[in-house]
């Protein structure tokens, strides 16, 4: 028998640690040793009822675990074999005691569909992914159906492009498909820009041949033959990976002429970015794999009706592709019985920032922020203070704790000022100033404008400069009604998604965070400690005992005091870096 | 390797292969072999585990343990980089998490030897599309 304690960081204060001797020392005391093992694990990711204990094999799942119960949990499960009814775990809507953990609604919050065989199969070897029910949608796909009724199944699905606009994807595809045209190509866009996110670069590393396969499918329908996957060269494992899918699959026949005696043809080329985050937008993109500069033209005309090299060209994104097997293999039926009305499906998100599970998970549309964050992604980091969330990259906006119970879909977060993108989620704590966070992004976005329309180009330029301005303590209210203006008029006048989404971060920040604005503004003073030009490091007199690790780690030496004695920091030549105050163990830095 | 000629050619690849792969867990061994999979995506790499692989595949053989190492994804437990799954024959595969050179010797020791649990493993959190 194994009892499992939970050991993550959640858990851990908690006293998981306390609880896991307690648990050792009495499975001693009972000369149990032989038997029954106590192990620690990593974050179970419920954190929000931690401590956890699981034991196995009969997968009883405790939960709220105190150090003192060990006693009963082996006197009375270990030993008599009777569960420890009250440490049981409850649910919170039926209100009925959920013994086995497989029951638990917890555990079907994350349901693995673009991710399905991401760590569970060898990327480099097709055998697997055949094994997997690999190509077997493609086959079913040509020997069975036409293009329009192939088609039909995407648009039946209710599948939305994964890349950020929500498109419905079958719509794209038959937009293609009915435009007449002696060459067509369809595009993978693998050129995901936004920071934090890399859901398409871990499904490339992970599963190459399910984009290979479904760009295959996507050719038959639309009536392509050819297919190019945009990847940016910073992705050198997936673009090694895919190399290595491409060759394997052509090698079977799964990739070129006469594809499993059915006539059909169709191969895949690859053509590298440089890694401009206006190149995601389909048509800089294309123009970038034409060999132009990556700059947006205006739409119409669509990629479906003149994209790479002027012939009719669809676009997706590696996440939309990735779910497209499954699609054929379950039925279209299948994939929309999950998710929301208006969103189907699954959606991968990155999850970054300040929280405990940093990492990739994948939930049914219409799951909450708070179980995103708080459930699956194991609370904020240090036990602090949720403060907000950033979804959507540079193009989105930050919520709040009072949007938290909103079900995630593509509508829903639009209508709180955000939106989906890629899937980026940028967890934020009370440490974290919004307005350096706003200035982050617009930081990012000055660097990535492509510079072809003014607003962009100038505007957000300016939007920097005013936040910069503000973060110095140097702004006023006329600034702030500036910001808000020039952001309108970003937003109304861009030529593309860059400038049309740009000033969201503003935004949203300014509206649910007028108040940080405002004492930036009015008290020349950061609530969040953040902004060097607003902060002042200072020793705490009563709490220094002069041990010097200050003065030691000061990269400009502006601290001066003798051993033992209170120490002083030099206002005119601190550089704010904030070294003194994580080195100091006793409190005695104080930031105001 | 022939080319997959039609759909029933590659039906009938896929029962082979699929049986392969469980026969790889059956037949020439009564007690199986042991399956080790190292995820090997950027976030592993970057948390060293080339390393872990390199000490699986060279320490397993000369131990006396008879295992297929194989490299996979990213399992989406990035902050618990480098993870690897072990799946003794007959059992329910287990992901062990932040696994360098010194917790690897341990789980080939521990683990793989005597079926004992060694700290450090990451619970299962997902539902498959299978059981959907």
């Amino acid at each position: 028998m194994h009892l499992l304690v939970c050991g993550g960081t959640g858990c851990h204060a908690s006293a998981s640690n306390q609880l896991l001797e307690n648990l050792k020392k009495e499975v001693a005391d009972k000369d149990l040793s032989g038997e029954v093992q106590v192990i620690s694990t990593g974050c179970f990711g419920f954190c929000e009822k931690g401590p956890i204990v699981k034991i196995i094999p009969d997968n009883t799942f405790y939960t709220e675990v105190k150090p003192e119960d060990a006693p009963d949990i082996v006197a009375e499960h270990v030993i008599k074999g009777r569960q420890v009814k009250r440490l049981l775990y409850k649910d919170p809507v039926r209100k009925e005691v959920i013994s086995d953990s497989r029951d638990m609604g917890f555990y079907k919050k994350q349901l693995r569909i673009a991710l399905r065989n991401c760590g569970f199969i060898n990327p480099e070897n097709i055998d697997e992914y055949i094994a997997a029910d690999g190509y077997e949608a493609l086959g079913n796909v040509l020997a069975d159906m036409t293009p329009e009724e192939a088609t039909k199944v995407v648009m039946d699905s209710g599948l939305r492009g994964r890349g950020g606009g929500g498109f419905p994807t079958g719509l794209k595809w038959d937009i293609a498909r009915k435009v007449e045209a002696d060459q067509k190509y369809v595009v993978c866009n693998a050129d995901e820009g936004d920071p934090g996110a890399f859901m398409d670069r871990s499904i490339l590393e992970g599963d190459p041949h399910s984009v290979i396969e479904a760009m295959a499918i996507n050719g038959y329908c639309i009536g392509a033959d050819k297919g190019l996957v945009y990847i940016r060269a910073e992705y050198p494992l997936a673009i090694d990976r895919l190399k290595t899918a491409l060759g394997q699959a052509r090698e079977y026949g799964l990739l070129g002429e006469d594809i499993l005696g059915t006539g059909f043809n169709f191969d895949i080329e690859i053509r590298y970015g440089a890694g401009a985050f206006v190149c995601g937008e389909e048509t800089a993109l294309i123009h970038s794999m034409e060999g132009h500069r990556g700059e947006p033209t205006f739409k119409p005309p669509f990629p479906a009706q003149s994209g790479y090299l002027g012939k009719p060209t669809n676009v997706n994104n590696v996440e939309t592709f990735a779910n497209i097997p499954v699609i054929y293999n379950k039925g279209a039926e299948w994939y929309a019985s999950i998710g929301t009305e208006k969103s189907k499906g699954t959606k991968v998100f990155a999850l970054a920032g300040k929280i405990n599970n940093v990492g990739l998970i994948e939930v049914p549309m219409g799951t909450t922020l708070r179980e995103v964050i708080f459930e699956i992604g194991g609370g904020i980091k240090n036990g602090k203070k949720f403060k907000a969330v950033q979804t959507g990259g540079p193009s989105g906006g930050c919520l709040t704790e009072k949007h938290l119970d909103t079900p995630i879909d593509f509508d829903n977060l639009l209508a709180s000022g955000s939106m989906m993108g890629s899937g980026g989620m940028i967890v934020m704590d009370e440490d974290d100033c919004m307005v350096s966070v706003a200035r982050f992004y617009l930081d990012f976005t000055v660097e990535e404008s492509c510079g072809k329309c003014t607003p962009c180009r100038v505007g957000n330029k300016r939007l920097y400069e005013l936040l910069d301005l503000i973060s110095k303590g140097n702004g006023t209210h006329a600034e702030l009604d500036k910001l808000r203006n020039l952001s309108e008029v970003i937003k109304d006048t861009s030529l593309c998604g860059l400038g049309q989404t740009s000033p969201n971060p503003v935004l949203s920040t300014m509206d649910n965070f007028w108040d940080e604005y405002l004492s930036h503004v009015d008290d020349q003073r950061c609530p969040a400690g953040q902004c060097k030009e607003l902060i002042r490091y200072e020793v705490v007199e009563e709490n220094c005992v002069g041990c010097t690790a200050c003065a030691r780690n000061c990269p400009v030496n502006c601290i001066s005091g003798e051993r033992k004695e209170v120490h002083f920091i030099e206002q005119s030549l601190c550089i704010k870096c904030g070294a003194c105050f994580e080195k100091c163990k006793f409190n005695a830095i104080s930031v105001s | 390797m022939a080319k997959v000629k039609s759909l029933a050619d590659l039906k009938k690849m896929k029962e082979q292969l699929q049986s392969s792969i469980s026969l790889r867990e059956k037949s020439e061994h009564p007690e199986g072999m042991v399956q080790v999979k190292v995820a090997m995506a950027t976030c592993g790499i970057a948390s060293g585990a080339k390393d872990v692989m390199e000490f699986f595949t060279g320490n397993l053989e000369k131990r006396n343990v008879e295992a297929i190492v194989t490299q996979t994804g990213c399992m989406g437990y990035c902050y618990a980089e480098p993870t690897v799954e072990v799946k003794l024959p007959g059992q329910d595969p287990v992901v062990y998490g932040f696994v360098d050179v010194k917790k690897a010797d341990e789980i080939i020791e521990k683990y793989i030897k005597q079926g004992e649990l060694v700290d450090g493993i990451i619970p299962v959190n997902y539902e498959t599309i299978d059981n959907k």
